[in-house]
């Protein structure tokens, strides 16, 4: 029973904050929306048995990308987003899209209800840190290479991105290139 | 007492939904990007109830590379947002529409 109301309250929690994060326009309440996510979230992870992947979803998620978040929208001292002069087809597009979504999300429901339940192992070791930890280092071995691999391209790209390099100041040569605009 | 995994696979869905939806209506480059980080949150979740209900370790694995892969996408991706910007004084995706300059 308290695993059920425990469930309700931490999944009302993370919607009514996703919400939150879509309907406000200053990108400072949308950040701080999306980490009361991430911490409801990192709660159902408990509640799921899996001790490791919460802890690493407040340090990685609500610490460190949302702290970079943060800083980039402070960084960049953004106000509120202008009002929509987009093209306004998008409206429907965003509304079909969602309610397509939300139709396959009902019908998985339903499925998922007909089909027999699965045993839960009340005292299952899959989500322990020694046993991610031992699986990790020994059948998943080359992904988490991969990863590492991945992780330190992305941080020379980083850096790539944002240096300020000196640019030989071109001369554009090319006929044509007056009339447009 | 515990919740079935349908229950949990609901949650998932609405919050990618929400996630989805938000990415066409944001026009802040930032406020897109969070939509993102918000669906591959319910993917995980997602993962995350299989890896219980089925007792295999697969799962949460695969949640650890997802993360990584979003750590990267965070850092690679404010990157861009931040030249962006110095070119621009903008972070509307709507400016930057012309694949150019």
């Amino acid at each position: 029973m308290a695993g059920t109301v425990l469930f309700f309250l931490f999944a009302g929690f993370a919607i009514a904050c996703a919400v939150s994060m879509v309907y406000h326009r200053n990108p400072l309440y949308s950040a701080i929306s999306l980490i009361g996510v991430f911490l409801a979230l990192a709660a159902l992870y408990l509640t799921l048995a899996a001790p490791f992947i919460a802890i690493t979803q407040i340090l990685v998620y609500a610490g460190a990308i949302m702290v970079l978040v943060v800083f980039v929208i402070m960084l960049l001292n953004l106000d509120e987003d202008k009002p929509l002069n987009r093209l306004k087809y998008l409206y429907a597009v965003g509304g079909g899209l969602g309610l397509a979504l939300l139709a396959q999300t009902f019908f998985i429901f339903y499925a998922v209800l007909k089909t027999p339940k699965a045993e839960v192992d009340p005292n299952m070791t899959a989500g322990r840190t020694m046993s991610i930890g031992r699986a990790m280092y020994t059948e998943y071995l080359l992904p988490v290479e991969i990863v590492g691999v991945m992780l330190l391209m992305a941080i020379i790209g980083a850096v790539i991105l944002v240096r300020k390099m000196e640019q030989p100041h071109l001369e554009l040569v090319s006929e044509g290139e007056d009339e447009k605009e | 007492m515990q919740p079935g995994l349908e229950s949990y696979l609901a949650l998932s869905g609405i919050l990618f939904t929400i996630g989805a939806v938000g990415v066409v209506y944001k026009r802040n480059a930032i406020g897109m990007f969070m939509c993102i980080e918000l669906m591959l949150n319910a993917v995980n979740l997602t993962f995350v109830a299989f890896s219980r209900y089925y007792g295999d370790v697969t799962g949460q694995l695969f949640v650890f590379m997802v993360m990584s892969v979003a750590a990267a996408e965070a850092a690679v991706g404010l990157g861009i947002i931040i030249a962006f910007f110095r070119n621009r004084l903008s972070v509307d995706v709507d400016d930057a529409s012309i694949l150019k300059f």
